[in-house]
C-alpha cells in the first residue's frame, strides 16, 4: 500500500515515514512484512532529446551517444552546454521527453550515479528504464513520457522538471501480513481505518472510498438468477449479486498513468483498461469484481453449482475440471463463465476489441470459494479476499467506482438498468457485558471506554434497548467484520478492546498454579536412560524418522515381521524414503553413516524416540463434531484409530570405544558393549534383566546377538553385533555393533518401588571353582544353575575368568567362578560353605554337563 | 686398646680421659652431622654407636674403674651417650624425610598426558533445552503432559478451531499418511497434546509440552521437516491475558536471563481469541538499538527485540469442543520452536547442525550446557 493513497483516506501526520506506519499498524496488530521505495535521491529529472548518433559496437550492440536537454542541471550549468550520455536502449527518438539521472544521485538499491567513460566517451547520467528507479519491472527500454503518461499530460513538463516528484518515486509502499481474520485489510480502505485507529481514531480523520451514491436495483439490467442447490453448511454460495454494464468504452484508452503506478506499486500488471479499473478498485474497497465481454454472454447471468462433468477453461488457459462443490457463473445457466471468486472463464474475457462490459460485484460464501480455490490449486486476488470475507456492504459501492472510472477514462456510457439481487441478512446486536474485556484482559476498562472504542470500529452500540443495563449493551458489527459475528464473540470484543486502547497496557502476572506432581516416573526414568547413555560414553543424535521400503531387506527381515508393518506417508519429502520408523535403529544407522563419512572413524551414538507399529493398515480414524465434547465412545474410537508408538531407544557403535593411548592399544567395539549398554541402563533403573543368546533376531549376527529381557520373560530388546550382510547392505563398516530396546517395557518395570532384601553383617566365605564345559554351554545357563544348587547363602557370583585353548579339551571352554557365601545369622564354617560349593558344582553338572577341573 | 681392669688397681685408663671421651663424642657428632643418606648414616653408627666404637669401650672401661672414680666416669660417658643417640635419632629423622620427599619427587608423572580412555558421551542440545525450560515450570507447579507424534486429523487441526475450511489450516504444510483419507497426520504442534489434555482432565491444567513435531519443509538453514516445540497450556477460573503475559515473561527469564522481558501486540491465531504477538528485549543488547549501525546486534538484528512466537486466549469454543465450561473456566496457550530457542541461545548458525547428527554437534554441550 502506497502511502500517498493511504494519505487519502486517512490523515498521516508531517513528514510520517513509512517506517512510522507500519510501527502504528503492528500496535493495532499488523504485521509489517516489507518496506520499499522512497529509497531514491535526485537529481533525477526530466529531459529531452536533443541528438542522438547512432552506432553499433563490435559486440554488435546497439550505442547511441545522446545530447539531452535537462534544463539547469548538470553541464548546462558547469560547462554551458546539453547533457551527453551514452545510451544502450533504441526505443526513443530525437523530440522525446525522457527521464533522466544526473551524477549524484543515488538509484534504489544504493546503487550510486557518477559521470563515467563508457563505450569511448564520458557518460553524465543516464536515461533511465523503469525498473530503474523502482516504477516497475519493465526493462524493455528506457522510459518515453509521452508513451508513460499520455501526450496530454506530457504537453506541461519542462526539461529540468523534478522527476521524482512526478512519477512518485518518493512514495514508500508498505506491504502488510493480513491475517486469516482481517480479511477487510486486503484493502487500502481496511488498511487506512486500522490506522486511523492507531492514530486514536480521531473524528473526521476517515473517509471510507466506498462511500459513493449507488443507484438502487431496479429491474431494468442484466438479468441474474441465484440457484444455489447445495450450499455448504447451510451458507448459500452467493447471497449478493450486483451486474452493471457500460457500453461505448474506447478500447484504444490506456489505463492512466497514477493507476498504473498504483497498480505497480501494488505488486499487479496493467493489463488493459476494463481489468485495472476492477482491480483498482479491488485493490481500494477489497472487493473483487470481474469484467465480462458483454458482446459474449447470451443470456441471463445463472450461479449454480458445477454439473457432473462441466468443464472451464480459465484465464490463464488451464482446461479444469468442475466438482459439485464448485460454485459457477454461467451464461444462461448452460455455459460456466467464471469459477465464482476465483478465477473467470477464457471465452468471456475482456479483450481489445471489446467495447460494452458487464461489472460483476458480487458476494461468495468463504468456504465454498475456499474449497474451489485449494481444489483447483487457484490462489488468485480474488479467491484470497473471499475466502476471508469480503464486506457485503461494499457490493454495489464497488460496482459503482468501477462504472464510475470506465466512463471517465475509458469514455463510456453506463446503462440505466441496475442488478442488485441482494439476499445478505441484517446481523443482529449482541448483548455484551462490558465488564468482559477487563475479565479477559486483565486490565480495567471503563465502561465509556469499551462503548467507545466499539463505536470507532464501528459497531453500533445501543446502550437503550431491549436487554441493555448497566452492564449490558447490544452491539452490532460492521459489515466488514464477519469475525466478530460468531457464536461467542466476546473474547472478540475484549481482543478489540484491548487492540485499541493498546497491548502494551496488558500488565504482567505470573500464574500459581496450585499443586503440581513434578516429572512422571516415566519421564524422570527417560531421562536417567538417556544421561546414562550418555555417561556411558554415546553420544546422543537425533534422526529424521523417515525410511526407504527397503530398510526393512536390508536388515534382512522375515517376511511376516512386524516390523515390516510400517506407516506410509502420502505426501513424503522424498519418494525414496515414504515410510516411518519401526525402529529407531533404522534411522539411526543414516546418523553414523553421516558421521563416519565425514571422517569420524569411532563412532558410539544413541537416540530415544518413538516408532511407529501400525500392526496392520491405518484403520480410518473418525471426525466427530466440534460443537460440544464427543461422547466417550466416540472418544475412544478416536485414540484407538491412532497407531501404537512405542518409545524406544537404539545405541550404535562403530570403531574403537576406548582409545590407544600412553597405556597401551585401543579396544574396538564389540557386541559386549552392546549389551553392556542395555544393561547399564537397566542397572540405573535398577531393572534386574536375562540375558541369553538369540540366533534368529535380525538385522543381528546369529552368532552375536543377546535377547534380552525382564525376569518375567517381557522381551526388553537386543543387542550385539549386526549382521554382516546388513552391515554390508546399509553400507556400514564391519564389525558395528548396535542395540535397541523398548523403553516403555523398561519404564514400566521400574514403576514399583524397589523392596529392599535384608543383608547380613557376618563375615563372607569366599571360594573358587573352575569348570570344564563343552562349547555351546552357555554361561548364563552355567551360573544359573550354579546359582540354584549353592542355595540361599550364596550372596555373589563372578565369572572371573574364561578359558579355551591348548591346557583344556578341544571345544570346551573353562569357566572360573568366585562364589561369595554369608549366612544371616552366624559365620558359615569351612565345611558349610565346601557343601555348599558342591552342590553347586552338582547343579551344574547336571544342567549343563560341566566337570570340576 | 687395654683390657677391662679387673682388680681394683686404680690405673689410668686412656679411653675414659674426659678429654679423650670429648674427642671421640666430637668425631662421631662430626660423622653423623657429615652422613648425606640413610645408608651413609648407618654406616657411621656402626662406627661410633657399635660394640667397638671409642664410646663403647670408654663404658667398659668404666667397670675397672675404682669405685671412687666409676660415677663421675658413668657419668661422663654416659652423657656423652646420650648426646650422640639424640643426634643419630635427628639425623635419621632429617634423613628419612629427605628419602620420602625424593621417593615423591622420582614418582611424579606427567598428568598432562591424555586420562580419558573412553570418550565421553553428550546429550542433545534440543533435549537438554526442553528439559531446561520444563524444569522451570515444573518448578513453579506445572505439568509436564505427551501425546503421540503420529496424531488423528480431528485432534491435529479440528479440535483446535481449524476446520477443515479454515484459512490458517493451507498455512499449514501437512505429513498426510495413506491413504489420505485415514483421518491422521503427522502432528504439525504439539497442540493436540493440549487437546488431549483438556478432554480428559479436570482443570485446574497447567501443562506444558515439548515434542517433535512434523511440516513439509526441506532442509534449509531456517526450516527443517522434523522440529521441536514447547507449548504451555493454563486453564483455570480467572485467567487474564496479564497471567499469560506473566507466563510469558517467566519464560522468557528462564530461557534468556533475568534482564529480559516482553513486549506484546495484536495478532491473529485460530486457537486463541483474543490472541497476542510477543517479542522479547533482547538478551545480548538489552534493547539497544544498533540498527544500521557498525556495532548492529546479530542476535536480534539491530532492533533491540526478538520475535518470541504467537499465544493468546485459549478460543471458548475449543475449550467447549474439550467439553470444559468457557463461562466458569479460561485459560491461555503459548508455544515457542526449541530449534529456535537454541539458536538464539547459542549461537547456532542453522537447521543443518541441528539434524545432521555430527557429534562435534552434540559433544559441544555434554550432558547439561
Ligand atoms: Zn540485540
Amino acid at each position: 500500500m502506497p502511502l500517498s493513497w493511504l494519505a487519502e483516506i486517512t490523515d498521516l501526520p508531517q513528514g510520517a515515514s513509512g517506517a512510522d506506519v507500519a510501527a502504528s499498524l503492528v500496535s493495532v496488530g499488523l504485521e509489517e512484512e516489507d518496506l520499499h521505495g522512497g529509497d531514491l535521491t535526485g537529481p533525477l529529472v526530466v529531459g529531452r532529446v536533443l541528438e542522438v548518433e547512432e552506432t553499433v559496437q563490435k559486440n554488435g550492440k546497439p550505442i547511441r551517444y545522446c545530447v539531452v536537454d535537462v534544463g539547469h542541471h548538470g553541464q548546462q550549468v558547469t560547462e554551458g552546454k546539453h547533457q551527453e550520455i551514452v545510451c544502450g536502449a533504441t526505443n526513443f527518438a530525437v523530440g522525446d521527453l525522457v527521464v533522466v539521472v544526473l551524477p549524484g544521485a543515488v538509484l534504489p538499491g544504493g546503487f550510486a550515479i557518477s559521470a563515467r567513460k563508457t563505450y569511448g566517451r564520458m557518460s553524465n547520467g543516464m536515461i533511465c528504464a523503469e525498473d530503474e528507479i523502482g516504477l516497475g519491472h519493465d526493462h524493455d527500454g528506457i522510459i518515453v513520457l509521452e508513451r508513460l503518461l499520455g501526450d496530454k499530460a506530457a504537453a506541461d513538463l519542462q526539461p529540468g522538471d523534478d522527476a521524482i516528484a512526478l512519477l512518485g518515486l518518493a512514495d514508500e509502499t508498505l506491504e502488510t501480513n493480513v491475517t486469516p481474520d482481517r480479511g477487510y485489510c486486503l484493502s487500502v480502505r481496511g488498511l487506512a481505518r486500522e490506522y486511523w485507529h492507531s492514530q486514536g481514531s480521531p473524528a473526521g480523520g476517515y473517509r471510507d472510498p466506498a462511500v459513493v451514491e449507488v443507484p438502487a436495483g431496479n429491474g431494468g439490467g442484466h438479468p441474474v438468477r441465484l440457484e444455489d442447490e447445495a450450499p455448504i453448511a447451510g451458507n448459500a454460495g452467493c447471497d449478493r449479486f450486483v451486474a452493471r454494464v457500460v457500453r461505448g468504452i474506447d478500447p484504444g484508452r490506456p489505463t492512466p498513468a497514477w493507476m498504473q503506478k498504483r497498480l505497480t506499486q501494488m505488486g499487479m500488471r496493467p493489463i488493459s483498461l476494463a481489468v485495472d479499473v476492477t482491480n483498482y478498485v479491488m485493490l481500494a474497497v477489497g472487493q473483487p469484481l470481474h469484467a465480462y465481454d458483454l458482446a459474449t454472454l447470451d443470456g441471463p447471468i445463472v450461479v449454480r453449482r458445477a454439473r457432473p462433468g462441466e468443464t472451464l477453461t480459465t484465464l490463464d488457459d488451464v482446461a479444469r475440471k468442475l466438482r459439485p462443490d464448485d460454485l459457477l457463473i454461467t451464461d444462461s445457466g448452460e455455459r460456466p463463465l467464471a469459477i465464482a471468486g476465483v478465477m473467470g472463464g477464457a471465452s468471456s474475457e475482456v479483450g481489445p476489441a471489446t467495447s460494452d462490459v458487464l461489472v460483476e460485484a458480487a458476494h461468495f460464501d468463504p468456504t465454498t470459494v475456499a474449497r474451489s480455490s485449494r481444489r483447483h490449486r487457484l490462489v488468485t486476488e480474488a479467491s484470497k479476499r473471499f475466502e476471508r470475507g469480503v464486506d457485503p456492504g461494499v457490493t454495489a459501492a464497488a460496482a459503482q467506482l468501477a462504472v464510475d472510472l470506465l466512463v471517465e477514462h475509458g469514455g463510456g456510457t453506463p446503462d440505466p438498468g441496475v442488478t442488485d439481487i441482494d439476499h445478505t441478512t441484517t446481523r443482529s446486536a449482541y448483548r455484551l457485558d462490558v465488564t468482559e474485556p477487563s475479565r479477559i484482559v486483565g486490565v480495567d476498562y471503563p465502561r465509556d471506554r469499551v462503548v467507545g472504542i466499539l463505536r470507532d470500529l464501528g459497531c453500533v452500540v445501543e446502550e437503550s434497548g431491549e436487554g441493555s443495563d448497566d452492564r449490558h449493551v447490544l452491539v452490532t458489527p460492521p459489515s466488514w467484520r464477519p469475525d466478530l459475528d460468531n457464536d461467542s464473540p466476546a473474547p472478540d470484543y475484549a481482543e478489540e478492546v484491548a487492540r485499541i486502547d493498546g497491548y502494551h497496557r496488558i500488565p504482567s502476572v505470573t500464574p500459581t498454579p496450585s499443586e503440581g506432581r513434578g516429572l512422571t516416573h516415566g519421564q524422570k526414568a527417560r531421562r536417567l536412560v538417556a544421561d546414562s547413555l550418555a555417561a556411558a560414553g554415546y553420544t546422543e543424535v537425533l534422526s529424521y524418522p523417515f525410511v526407504a521400503a527397503e530398510i526393512a531387506d536390508h536388515f534382512g527381515l522375515p517376511a511376516d515381521d512386524e516390523r515390516r508393518l510400517a506407516v506410509r506417508v502420502a505426501n513424503p519429502l522424498s519418494e525414496e524414503r515414504p515410510l516411518l520408523r519401526t525402529t529407531v535403529l533404522s534411522s539411526l544407522v543414516d546418523v553414523l553413516r553421516r558421521n563416519l563419512a565425514r571422517g569420524h572413524k569411532d563412532v558410539a551414538l544413541y537416540e530415544v524416540g518413538l516408532v511407529f507399529r501400525p500392526g496392520g493398515p491405518l484403520e480410518r480414524a473418525p471426525i466427530p463434531g466440534v460443537a460440544s465434547r464427543p461422547d466417550r465412545a466416540s472418544l475412544e474410537q478416536l485414540y484407538a484409530a491412532v497407531p501404537d508408538q512405542p518409545r524406544r531407544a537404539a545405541v550404535v557403535a562403530s570403531g574403537q570405544i576406548e582409545q590407544a593411548g600412553w597405556w597401551g592399544p585401543g579396544r574396538t567395539a564389540d557386541w559386549s558393549d552392546m549389551v553392556a549398554a542395555v544393561q547399564t541402563v537397566a542397572a540405573a533403573l535398577a531393572v534386574p534383566v536375562l540375558v541369553e543368546s538369540d540366533a534368529d533376531h535380525a538385522p543381528w549376527h546369529p552368532g552375536r546377538c543377546a535377547r534380552i529381557t525382564l525376569t518375567d520373560g517381557t522381551l526388553v530388546g537386543h543387542a550385539g553385533e549386526l549382521h554382516p550382510k546388513a552391515l554390508a547392505a546399509l553400507e556400514l563398516p564391519a564389525r558395528t555393533v548396535a542395540a535397541e530396546f523398548d523403553l516403555d517395557v523398561l519404564t514400566a518395570a521400574s514403576e514399583a518401588p524397589v523392596q529392599v532384601r535384608p543383608f547380613s553383617t557376618y563375615p563372607p566365605a569366599l571360594t573358587d571353582v573352575a569348570l570344564l564345559v563343552a562349547g555351546a554351554v552357555a554361561a548364563a545357563d552355567v551360573e544359573a544353575a550354579l546359582r540354584a544348587g549353592a542355595g540361599e547363602a550364596l550372596e555373589r557370583i563372578v565369572l572371573f575368568d574364561v578359558y579355551e585353548g591348548e591346557r583344556i579339551e578341544p571345544d570346551h571352554r573353562s569357566l572360573a567362578y568366585r562364589l561369595t557365601f554369608r549366612a544371616p545369622d552366624r559365620t558359615l564354617t569351612t565345611e558349610e560353605v565346601n557343601g555348599f560349593r558342591d552342590a553347586a558344582v552338582a547343579a551344574a553338572a547336571e544342567a549343563t554337563g560341566a566337570v570340576q577341573r | 686398646m687395654s683390657a677391662p681392669n679387673s682388680n681394683y688397681d686404680p690405673v689410668e685408663v686412656s679411653a675414659l680421659d674426659p678429654a679423650n671421651v670429648d674427642a671421640a663424642l666430637a668425631d662421631a657428632l662430626a660423622a653423623v652431622a657429615g652422613a648425606t643418606d640413610l645408608d651413609d648414616l648407618k654406616t657411621v653408627r656402626i662406627a661410633h654407636q657399635g660394640d667397638k666404637s671409642p664410646l663403647a669401650l670408654a663404658n667398659r672401661e668404666i667397670g675397672a674403674l675404682p669405685p671412687t672414680a666409676k660415677a663421675e666416669a658413668g657419668k661422663r660417658v654416659g652423657q656423652a651417650r646420650g648426646k650422640l643417640g639424640q643426634a643419630f635419632a635427628a639425623r635419621q629423622s632429617v634423613l628419612e624425610a629427605e628419602r620420602d620427599e625424593r621417593i615423591l619427587v622420582d614418582e611424579r608423572v606427567d598428568v598432562s598426558v591424555p586420562a580419558l580412555r573412553r570418550r565421553p558421551g553428550a546429550r542433545h542440545p534440543i533435549e537438554l533445552t526442553a528439559q531446561r525450560l520444563v524444569d522451570a515450570f515444573v518448578g513453579m507447579g506445572w505439568e509436564v503432559a505427551e501425546g503421540p507424534e503420529l496424531e488423528s486429523e480431528w485432534l491435529n487441526f479440528d479440535a483446535l478451531n481449524l476446520g477443515p475450511d479454515h484459512p490458517a489450516r493451507q498455512m499449514q504444510d501437512t505429513f498426510f499418511l495413506d491413504p489420505v483419507d485415514s483421518g491422521l497426520v503427522l502432528r504439525t504442534q504439539t497442540s493436540p497434546v493440549q487437546i488431549r489434555t483438556m478432554l480428559e482432565q479436570e482443570p485446574p491444567i497447567y501443562i506444558v509440552a515439548p515434542g517433535k513435531v512434523y511440516r513439509t519443509d526441506d532442509l534449509d538453514a531456517t526450516h527443517t521437516p522434523v522440529f521441536h516445540q514447547i507449548e504451555c497450556l493454563a486453564i483455570d477460573k480467572g485467567l487474564t491475558m496479564a497471567h499469560l503475559r506473566g507466563a510469558l515473561d517467566a519464560f522468557v527469564r528462564i530461557m534468556f536471563g533475568p534482564d529480559t522481558r516482553t513486549r506484546v501486540r495484536a495478532n491473529y491465531f485460530p486457537f486463541t481469541e483474543p490472541s497476542m504477538e510477543t517479542d522479547f528485549l533482547c538478551f545480548v543488547c538489552h534493547g539497544a538499538e544498533t540498527w544500521g549501525t557498525a556495532e548492529q546486534c546479530r542476535t536480534c538484528g539491530g532492533s533491540g527485540w526478538i520475535e518470541l512466537g504467537g499465544s493468546g486466549m485459549v478460543n471458548r469454543k475449543v475449550l467447549r469442543t474439550c467439553g470444559i465450561d468457557p463461562d466458569v473456566y479460561s485459560g491461555f496457550a503459548f508455544g515457542l520452536g526449541i530449534e529456535r530457542a537454541l539458536m538464539l541461545r547459542h549461537g547456532v548458525q542453522g537447521m543443518h547442525e541441528m539434524v545432521e547428527g555430527d557429534i562435534r554437534f552434540s559433544q559441544q554441550f555434554g550432558m547439561g550446557a
